[in-house]
């Protein structure tokens, strides 16, 4: 028996009478179609959130990477002349594109989730902070903190990488489990069309040992059965998708406030990608039931 | 056309045949007689190759059985009619549905084959009955039905199991009757009976032999009737 693309073409293939040769079955067909659908709407939740998570891996990664903070740390008569003493470092140091201090209200409004709104940051010995920006190429972390450490002796560089690092991590691992939890939800649709065909051609028997008394070759009872649940896995799973992508639509806006969950979506041109878990389970279903009408074919030979 | 030679069959740990040599030549008739359970089933499942024999060689239509796969084994049934006298039908498909299988799983469509399919239908006389479902047919009209279905394909030949069992005595003849029209027309026909009244009935109208099976062996094969 061969599987390629004219046997997977013979799938979408209309033949009336062909068709009608394996009896219409009842629950095997139905849980066809709920596997196929639960599993689909499933597939798209997890497509999401390795979508989503990728795009946060991205962006942690793209945008922490790019900036560094010297922290100013000196009694206040000379905060303000070291932190001008760093800033023409900084101006100087190749692979910097830009260093601002940051200001008395931005600094209050960093600890303001801890300590309150107006706050006055005179009476506290809060550093003085400087935002650096990167350019592309980067700069070389070791020389300046060597060149802040001699003229600047309160200068403090976090370049962010001790804790972007781990963020950047746990978002590609986040990812990673997106697809193998796809993975195996293609698997388990796998095992479940097998089961239900297995079901199907055992209480088949008598159909088949007709249809072999009167010439039918392997290739024609088994692509009756492949076809029926090619087309049921295919719909089940259009079906799961579509209602998988409306709940995703309707999850709330993404937003600052409410961090990654709401981000937990399809982007752009990331809505197609779902738009193949149809396909996939149609694919997975004929492969199963092919591999399951192969191996009952011979066993009632 | 189909041929055994020193075929032997073994089931269970024993011999059911044994030094089994056989001809069907074309255009031939046969009848093979023998007491239930003598082997004529398991010796006409060995001539369309749905059982392989434990010894000998069984060619049909020229190649060993034993070098046939599965598919070459389907191509081989569309040559070889079967009528069994449990006829087995699908039972979602209606009569002329079923009459026409060989036709639609070989991939020729039987509405292509239409006139065939409805001339076929009248000349076992289900024409009406065309539109009825296996289940709602008598014991006559399923063997018909299963001769119809034997046949569509023009098959070189015949083979019969019992095909006369389950029905009465009026409907084996007009059943006889068909199976002689398809022998004038050239058809190889090999009918499994223990019924002698049949094999009698014949003799007017057809040359016919028969072979008895017992003790495991074809005992009066070349006798004539």
């Amino acid at each position: 028996m061969k599987f390629d693309l004219s046997s997977l073409r013979a799938v979408f293939a209309r033949d009336r009478q062909a068709d009608r040769v394996v009896p219409p079955s009842g629950f095997t067909a139905q849980l066809t179609l709920f596997a196929a659908g639960a599993m689909a709407f499933l597939a798209v939740f997890a497509l999401a959130l390795s979508l989503a998570a990728g795009r946060l891996a991205d962006r942690w990664g793209d945008e922490l990477a790019r900036s560094a903070t010297v922290r100013i740390v000196a009694p206040q008569d000379q905060r303000a002349a070291q932190t001008a003493a760093a800033l023409r470092i900084l101006e100087t140091t190749k692979g910097v594109e830009s260093a601002r201090a940051l200001s008395d209200e931005e600094q209050s409004a960093l600890l303001a989730p801890w300590l309150g709104e107006g706050l006055v940051l005179d009476t506290l010995p809060v550093p003085r902070l400087i935002e650096v920006i990167e350019k592309e190429e980067g700069f070389d972390p070791a020389g300046l903190r060597l060149r802040l450490s001699a003229g600047v002796p309160g200068a403090v560089l976090d370049d962010h990488s001790r804790w972007r690092a781990p963020l950047v991590a746990a978002a590609d691992r986040l990812r990673l489990l997106g697809w193998v939890a796809t993975l195996l939800i293609a698997a388990a649709v796998a095992a479940m069309v097998t089961l239900a065909a297995n079901a199907a051609l055992a209480a088949n028997a008598q159909v088949i040992a007709v249809l072999r008394l009167v010439g039918a070759k392997d290739d024609y009872i088994a692509q009756a059965f492949i076809r029926r649940f090619t087309l049921r896995a295919l719909a089940g799973a259009a079906g799961g998708t579509v209602i998988g992508m409306l709940a995703i639509l309707l999850m709330p806006r993404a937003s600052e406030e409410a961090g990654f969950l709401t981000g937990l979506g399809f982007e752009g041109l990331h809505w197609l990608v779902p738009l193949l878990i149809p396909v996939l389970a149609a694919i997975v279903a004929f492969v199963a039931t092919g591999a399951a009408a192969r191996r009952t074919l011979r066993e009632l030979a | 056309m189909i041929e055994l030679e020193n075929v032997a069959y073994s089931y269970g740990g024993g011999e059911l045949l044994s030094d089994i040599s056989l001809k069907l030549a074309p255009g031939s008739f046969h009848f093979l007689t023998g007491p239930s359970g003598a082997g004529k089933t398991t010796l006409m499942k060995l001539c369309y190759g749905a059982l392989l024999p434990t010894a000998g060689h069984v060619r049909l239509f020229g190649a060993d059985v034993r070098g046939l796969d599965r598919d070459d084994i389907a191509t081989v049934r569309r040559r070889v009619g079967v009528v069994h006298q449990d006829v087995r039908f699908l039972d979602h498909l209606d009569v002329s549905e079923n009459v026409a299988l060989p036709l639609t799983v070989s991939g020729r469509h039987a509405e292509a084959a239409g006139s065939d399919l409805t001339e076929l239908m009248s000349w076992v006389g289900l024409t009406q009955r065309s539109s009825a479902l296996p289940p709602e047919l008598s014991g006559g009209e399923r063997q018909r039905a299963a001769l119809a279905r034997a046949v569509i394909m023009s098959p070189d030949v015949v083979l019969a199991d019992e095909p006369t069992g389950n029905i009465d005595w009026e409907m084996s003849q007009r059943l006889l009757r068909l199976l002689i029209e398809l022998n004038k027309m050239g058809k190889t026909v090999l009918i499994a009976t223990h019924d002698l009244s049949l094999i009698r009935a014949t003799k007017a109208h057809v040359q016919a032999r028969v072979l008895r099976i017992a003790n495991r062996r074809i005992q009066l094969a070349g006798a004539d009737l």
